[in-house]
């Protein structure tokens, strides 16, 4: 490390040339970073969902309902300890710049069956009470400006009309992957409102064992094979992945973007790191007259390369962690609980590593192998 | 006096290896910038091509896509009865009431496990004459009455049983596939169609989706609209047909394309520090030969002008270079749903040369603003003392 002083004056030597490969660096593994964390958000959603939560649907598609009736038979049926059901409401606020989800639910078994939806108890309770109240997510109240106890009205497209709701609760999830921006309502409000009563969207349940989740899905299947309305029952996690796979293939595009931005990157670098030795040459030559080895020229070479990189690197990734922490990022609802995961940055550190490589292997070989009396002859 | 461009492609020239680095970066850029923009267009080009501006599309009043839209009979015989729509040439209107659902199918291939939402659409008879842009390319059409199906093109080889003559299960039921369609690459494409009357019973019961018809008068659809809106026997929405479906692109079209535009401008940012840096290390190392124009009497302004056109140069090859790499992805066929309207859509890669243009003309702006400080010290340079 006795040679660190001479590094940075090699690189203070042309200080914007430093600070502009510096920053190349920082840019690319900042988009690297981005661009990774979709990926992993995404499936991340796609692998959430409790274990024992499964989701009957219409086996029709997803679009039709199933009727209301079928709660009972599924409460009772074996290996099931609870039963709730939702609709998909789909309208409008305001200008509808900011689409948002809104759900009406049976409320007392739908909050049961998600914990991870948390709210205060006396919120939870005039919720409950008051038929024509909705919940609705921390990020949807800030984003809004709406307070509690204020009234909002949405357009319904499915269900013609407006609609006002009295929020009376703000949830917030205690995991990152359920969505902050929802709002919930009454089922039995939706059903009073259209006056067609009976219809749920899906339903969740909740079961005891975990490993019997498909044995379940299967008697209740063919429990309902010859109604009017068959039913698919499958974990939620299969819910949540068929989601996921329906943006189609975004981690190739993802992937392959990624990789362009790290290899135009190693180009500016490598292109930096010539020149700098380039310029060098007679330099080198005088400090290998002067008892350098060989060895230790390769290695200031590779050191000066590799601050350059791991420098960018640091600036690219923390900058990419603390900015999507501090924004509270995802990307206007559909990528919720965006975070740099830990796995992303090491694999970025992998990338820096490559990068110093890369880079520095030429110059750095070629001071190392300089035939030192043909470069001397280049001094003044 | 101007400074001749052959001096820069020579100097260019000296420092091959330097020069190709740079136009590399910059070529990457260009390539990812118009793949992204590609995928866009390629995109909302299917959508647009979707509808057509002699068409009119009734939905329920509020809905904001066919799948969330509902009418009755009557309300469809009501808007038949309309004197603006045009006759065939039988002589009956060019009208068809549509069921849209939306039905998951397994995906062919490798990955069983995934489900696509695919549109479900069941026509009249007129609605392959009131949409002109759709052909059979494969088997005949559906006869009224039984259950066949026609399949559209780009779902074929993406899902199972959708080939001509196999047999097709959804809705409780079994369809025979008929014939294949192709709709100028339109969103249709990714369809299957059927007749209205077979799907109404096992899908959402006595009532259509939507309303599609041909326009007696295509000059007149702000008169059709008014009299439909004001209608007292109807609550609907009248759309011309053409910018219904453009508006259906615009939610992921604009997704894609302010993520196209984030994305290239950081990298383009990395790739004007290359061009930086190659050109002041090229300003640096030529300081003499800067002077000697100099002292030779050439402008100040036609060194800038020259160093500028250098950059320019090498940011022309990458440009050039990164338009070549992106070629090949014109028409590669990819699929994503359309939030819009909750199914997914294929669509291809859409490298237009307008597009090209745009990567090239972007390449010159990342070389000019790359080049201009370099140049401006070339321009400035002090004689005397890069003389010595």
């Amino acid at each position: 490390m006795k040679y660190f002083h001479l590094v940075m004056a090699n690189l203070g030597r042309h200080k914007r040339r430093t600070i502009l490969t510096i920053a190349s660096v920082a840019l690319a593994l900042f988009l690297f970073a981005s661009l990774r964390t979709v990926v992993t958000t995404l499936s991340r959603a796609a692998q959430f969902g409790s274990a024992r939560r499964l989701v009957v649907l219409n086996a029709t598609g997803l679009v039709f309902p199933i009727p209301l009736s079928y709660a009972n038979r599924l409460t009772t049926a074996k290996g099931v300890s609870a039963v709730t059901w939702a609709n998909w409401f789909g309208g409008r606020y305001g200008d509808n710049k900011r689409f948002f989800a809104q759900f009406a639910v049976d409320p007392t078994s739908y909050l049961a069956m998600y914990p991870e939806i948390v709210l205060p108890e006396d919120q939870k309770q005039a919720f409950l009470r008051e038929r024509s109240s909705a919940i609705v997510g921390r990020r949807l109240l800030d984003l809004f400006g709406w307070r509690l106890g204020q009234d909002i009205t949405i357009q319904g497209t499915i269900f013609p009309g407006d609609w006002t709701f009295t929020i009376r609760g703000v949830y917030t999830p205690s995991d990152p992957v359920i969505n902050d921006d929802m709002m919930l309502f009454h089922h039995a409000y939706l059903e009073e409102r259209t006056g067609r009563p009976g219809l749920a969207g899906w339903y969740v349940l909740e079961i005891n064992d975990p490993n019997n989740a498909a044995p379940i899905g299967k008697t209740i299947d063919d429990g309902f094979r010859n109604s009017s309305t068959p039913t698919k029952t499958g974990t939620e996690q299969a819910f949540n992945a068929s989601f996921a796979t329906m943006w189609g293939n975004v981690s190739l595009l993802m992937g392959t973007i990624g990789m362009a931005v790290v290899f135009a990157i190693l180009l500016v670098t490598a292109n930096a790191m010539m020149m700098s030795s380039r310029e060098r040459t007679g330099e080198v030559a005088v400090l290998k007259t002067i008892g350098f080895t060989d060895r230790t020229l390769f290695g200031l070479v590779m050191l000066e390369a590799g601050i350059i990189a791991v420098t960018g690197a640091v600036l690219g990734l923390g900058g990419a962690k603390l900015l999507y922490k501090a924004s509270n990022f995802n990307a206007g609802g559909f990528l919720p609980g965006f975070d740099v995961t830990t796995n992303t940055l090491i694999l970025g550190l992998a990338v820096t590593l490559l990068l110093m490589l890369a880079s520095g292997l030429v110059p750095a070989i070629r001071a190392a192998r300089l035939p030192v009396v043909q470069a001397l002859r280049r001094v003044e | 006096m101007k400074v001749p461009l052959s001096y820069n492609a020579r100097s260019l020239l000296q420092r091959p290896v330097s020069t190709a680095l740079t136009a590399l970066g910059i070529a990457l850029v260009v390539a990812v910038f118009i793949g992204m923009l590609a995928l866009a267009n390629g995109f909302r080009s299917a959508l647009t091509r979707t509808g057509s501006n002699q068409n009119v599309l009734v939905l329920r009043r509020g809905a904001d896509s066919e799948l969330s839209s509902g009418m009755d009979r009557q309300g469809a015989s009501i808007v038949t009865a309309s004197p603006h729509v045009a006759a065939g040439a039988d002589g009956r209107p060019m009208v068809s009431p549509e069921v849209y659902v939306v039905i998951p199918l397994p995906r062919a291939g490798a990955d069983t496990t995934g489900l696509a939402n695919v549109v479900v659409r069941g026509v009249s008879a007129a609605a392959w004459t009131v949409r002109n842009n759709v052909g059979v390319s494969a088997g005949r059409k559906p006869q009224s009455g039984k259950a066949e199906i026609c399949v559209g093109k780009k779902l074929a080889g993406r899902f199972n049983n959708t080939a001509v003559g196999e047999t097709l299960r959804f809705g409780g039921r079994n369809w025979n596939v008929v014939c294949q369609f192709s709709a100028n690459g339109s969103a249709f494409e990714s369809e299957i169609w059927g007749e209205n009357e077979q799907f109404m019973p096992v899908f959402r019961g006595e009532s259509f989706q939507s309303l599609t018809f041909r326009l007696r008068d295509p000059a007149a659809f702000e008169e059709v609209k008014r009299t439909l809106e004001a209608d007292r026997r109807l609550t609907v929405d009248v759309y011309r047909e053409a910018d219904f479906y453009t508006e259906q692109s615009q939610l992921l079209g604009r997704i894609l394309q302010i993520l196209a535009i984030l994305i290239t401008s950081i990298m383009a940012i990395g790739a004007v520090f290359g061009a930086i840096n190659t050109m002041y290390a090229a300003v640096a190392a030529r300081a003499p030969e800067i002077a000697v124009l100099l002292t030779l009497g050439f402008h100040p302004r036609s060194v800038l002008a020259s160093f500028l056109a250098e950059s320019a140069l090498i940011a022309l090859v990458g440009g050039i270079l990164g338009a070549l790499l992106a070629l090949p992805i014109n028409g590669i066929v990819t699929s994503t749903t359309n939030w819009a309207s909750f199914s997914e859509i294929a669509f291809s890669f859409r490298v237009t040369p307008g597009l090209l243009l745009a990567g090239v003309g972007f390449a010159l702006v990342m070389g000019l603003i790359g080049g201009f400080f370099p140049a401006w010290r070339a321009a400035r340079m002090p004689v005397i003392q890069a003389l010595r």
